[in-house]
């Protein structure tokens, strides 16, 4: 730790020019990596960790400005390069990759050619091999069959493959450093493992640095050797991950530690407040009623047999004749395929399983949103899996099976304010029609979720992410369903904001003695919320049981590979 | 509405252009509301004794060939134009959005037909089939204006169906559909509100064609008649005079239309940024 740092920050300050005057956006931030050192940027949404790299590499938008500091690279001050010296710079001494591999990859061109295009950019290649070089690169990234993928375009490939190439782009050049904006994010646990895996082998054998930018706290620990922690624009925390996390100094780090829900943590442990919903906190905090209990024999939903077939897309059929004889089943896409299970009232189940396995599919069918193609849904006595979707809307059981969509952004529409919202369905399925009755009821609900009462003429756009969710849920809880279905209600929250989240289900659910089928991919979230959790893949339920028996002693292959590959923050401990 | 006139005051004082095009649009507007009490001498009133006499203080724009003063005719003309382009441009947009919208929600049957008719009145040159229709179903106002619609439709409807499209599927949509609305409850109060942004660009720049398009079948002589003061019909009979070198009669009145036309395409963009509350940058 001697030597002279790769890359070191100084003092840098950067900030953007709104409507509302001059934002700062990252302040007086301090940092250096050394060789082959792997730094990890921890921070909530905001915090400025993708700012602070946007900086460094130059990528900064128009609005933006560095307002003092410098970012010296191996003896090149940065801020002070030209365009076209930073363009030199960009992709052979530092690279970086992005957030969405989807969109960071040109969609109309191959993906070998954008290989070749930063070697050839950077005279790493000359036409004649480029070509071979690009293959290269595509086998070190673990791409099967590299020679016929490279003429691949980004939508023929899944989303880990994407990251694989942007990894592969970004090293073509052996690059010193490598800057990753949380590189996986929206990918499966499994393939996250996979990805970061290959990342840290790559660089480890090329002895690069790495700054990896990261609101997953369990993923740092598990990939870093030093983390800096940022709020609000500032620098609160730099330490080694051992010491991070054996003792951490700063209240905001410990907050976010303990908000990182591990596998022995309980909903009690979560304790994070997040700094906007403070005067809230009373609400949040109400005392814990007792545990209800649930009755064994009194069934609310079965499930029997339930099967969703979805057609191909004509992508994937092999063009032939209209005429020739097919087989049906070579068209069809089984989604859910054929899955049963029962559920107690009062009882909470997660579902479980990564993107594709029909979680999502199924959580449809449960509310009635999408019609199965066979098997039954068994609901408080009445099967109404039979019931056309369309129709379902209009009857009174559409009361009784609610849900909390996955996107609190996308399921608000942007032209509702929270109390349009949020009585919408009170005045379609509970007939309300005074104004003022109304009005209170909405009033009610949001002092249950631990909305602030000045916030319900606001737009969703003017709202936190925190906040959006709240909107969500009350709405979800409007008109007293007895099955709330919760579709990965968290997943698009950082991590306090997560606890505070799951907290107030757990308290609404003793409350009110609901039933919950959480879907999600994450575990460790799921364990803290259900009794029991159901592991889906491919359709299929490859295995059932209480949460705790199935995180500790998983039996199916493919549970063990998942709870495998969960981040550990506790790894951080690692003696 | 305190603060949606802030939000205007911002994306003016973001933009010059918008706030010009804005002062035209006003103007414009005066002058089609209160036209006939502004113009300085009756426009049909004619005066054979000053036909034909160029700008002066009296007759800022000059005289006609019957006498009439030209501002006055070219004032009058912005109550006729605009009316139908704003009848014309509210019809097209109600029956296009409509149509376009249910196209872009149901799909299937609806979007074939609604896709199909579109493009079977976007594959007629338009200003023909314009003529078209008011040579066929007779010579009047009225007939302008279903004409103007009839081939504005197609643009709607496109530009409703796609946003309808993409929106369909969103999470509010389903979150609407678990709140018990009906599917054509969640068209009207979800989806539609949504749509409007691009709509209003679309509405701004078809008020400019819509205008240019009735003085369009005025000057070939259909729609409306003489003496009624309208731009299109008082450019066609300007245009025999400017070879003898009486240019006034032609230039006013095709100068007022050319600024509406402008006026209105400089409109869209500011008008979408006032309507549409998340491209508040």
């Amino acid at each position: 730790m001697t030597a002279k740092p790769m890359l070191s920050v100084e003092n840098l300050s950067v900030e953007f020019k709104t409507r509302n005057g001059i934002v700062p956006a990252v302040c007086d931030v301090s940092f250096a990596v050394q060789k082959g050192e792997t730094v990890g940027i921890v921070g909530e949404s905001g915090s400025g960790k993708s700012v602070s790299a946007y900086t460094v590499i130059g990528l900064l938008d128009d609005a933006g400005r560095v307002s003092s500091g410098t970012t010296n690279f191996d003896g090149v001050n940065l801020t002070e390069s030209t365009e076209s010296e930073l363009c030199d710079i960009r992709g052979r001494e530092i690279s970086m990759i992005f957030q969405n591999p989807r969109a960071a990859l040109n969609p109309i061109r191959p993906v070998g050619r954008q290989i070749e295009d930063v070697l050839r950019r950077h005279a790493q290649a000359t036409r004649q091999n480029a070509r071979t070089r690009a293959i290269e690169m595509l086998k070190k990234v673990k791409i099967v069959d590299p020679e016929h993928r490279y003429w691949s375009y980004p939508f023929e490939l899944s989303g880990g493959m994407c990251q694989r190439v942007m990894i592969a782009i970004a090293l073509a050049c052996n690059p010193r450093l490598l800057i990753a904006d949380e590189p996986t994010t929206g990918l499966d646990v499994t393939t996250q493992k996979a990805t970061m895996d290959l990342i840290k082998d790559l660089t480890q054998e090329r002895h690069m640095s790495v700054v990896l930018i990261t609101h997953d706290l369990g993923m740092a620990a598990t990939y870093c050797d030093r983390i800096v922690v940022m709020k609000k624009g500032k620098i609160v925390e730099a330490a080694t991950v051992n010491d991070l996390f054996s003792n951490p100094q700063h209240p905001y780090t410990q907050k976010l530690i303990a908000a990182s829900p591990g596998p022995n943590s309980c909903l009690e442990d979560l304790n994070a407040i997040p700094d906007e919903m403070v005067d809230v906190e009373n609400v949040v905090r109400m005392p814990a009623s007792p545990k209800p209990k649930t009755f064994p024999n009194d069934k609310l939903l079965e499930v029997i047999d339930l099967v969703k077939v979805f057609p191909k897309s004509s992508g994937q059929i092999k063009h032939r004749w209209p005429w020739a004889k097919t087989d049906p089943t070579e068209h069809e896409f089984r989604a859910v395929d054929g899955i049963s299970f029962k559920m107690r009232r009062g009882e909470s189940i997660g579902l479980v399983g990564e993107s594709g396995c029909g979680k999502s599919t199924t959580s449809s069918m449960l509310t009635r949103l999408l019609d199965p193609t066979s098997g039954s849904i068994v609901f408080d006595g009445e099967d109404i899996g039979a019931i056309p979707a369309e129709k379902f809307a209009r009857m009174a059981q559409r009361t009784k099976i609610q849900m909390v969509f996955q996107d609190a952004t996308d399921s608000l529409n942007p032209r509702f304010s929270v109390i349009d919202a949020i009585s919408d369905p009170l005045k379609r399925l509970k007939g309300m029609r005074n104004g003022k009755d109304i009005e209170d009821k909405v009033r009610e609900l949001a002092a249950r979720v631990g909305l602030p009462e000045h916030l319900l003429r606001r737009f969703p756009h003017q709202l936190s992410g925190g906040q959006k969710a709240r909107v969500g849920i009350a709405r979800a809880i409007a008109v007293e369903p007895q099955l709330l279905i919760l579709d990965e209600p968290t997943s698009a929250l950082d991590v306090s904001v997560q606890a505070v989240v799951l907290q107030l289900l757990d308290q609404l659910r003793r409350d009110t003695n609901m039933s919950y089928l959480f879907v999600s991919h994450d575990l460790n979230v799921v364990r803290l919320l259900c009794d029991r959790v159901i592991v889906m893949n491919r359709g299929q339920i490859v295995e059932e049981g209480m949460a705790d028996d199935v995180l500790r002693n998983p039996q199916a292959a493919y549970t063990k590979t998942l709870i495998e590959a969960i981040p550990k923050v506790h790894a951080g401990l690692r003696d | 509405m305190i603060q949606f006139l802030r939000h205007v005051r911002y994306v003016m004082s973001e933009n010059p252009v918008t706030v010009a095009a804005f002062v035209m649009f006003a103007i414009i507007v005066i002058l089609a509301l209160f036209g006939p009490w502004i113009v300085p001498y009756d426009p049909l009133a004619s005066n054979m004794r000053i036909a034909l006499s160029p700008p002066n203080w009296a007759h800022p724009f000059g005289t006609d060939q019957l006498g009439r003063d030209v501002l006055s005719r070219v004032i009058a003309s912005a109550r006729l134009d605009l009316g139908i382009a704003v009848s014309a441009v509210a019809l097209s947009f109600l029956i296009g959005s409509a149509l376009g919208c249910s196209a872009g929600f149901y799909g299937g049957w609806t979007d074939r037909i609604v896709g199909r008719v579109s493009d079977t009145i976007m594959a007629f040159p338009l200003f023909v089939l314009a003529m078209g229709i008011v040579a066929a179903m007779g010579n009047s106002i009225e007939n302008i204006i279903y004409a103007t619609a009839i081939i504005n439709l197609p643009f709607y409807a496109r530009v409703s169906r796609a946003e309808t499209y993409i929106r369909r599927n969103a999470g509010f949509v389903h979150a609407a559909r678990l709140s018990g609305n009906t599917n054509a409850r969640i068209l009207a109060t979800q989806i539609f509100p949504n749509i409007l942004p691009p709509m209003m660009v679309q509405i701004s720049l078809n008020m400019g064609w819509a205008v240019l398009n009735a003085a369009g079948l005025s000057f070939i002589g259909l729609g409306v008649r003489p003496p009624d003061a309208e731009w299109g019909i008082m450019v066609a009979e300007g245009a025999t005079y400017i070879i003898s070198g009486e240019w006034w009669l032609a230039l006013f009145p095709g100068a007022a239309l050319m600024l509406a036309v402008f006026c209105f395409n400089l409109l869209g963009d500011g008008l979408r940024d006032m309507v549409d509350p998340l491209r508040r940058t």
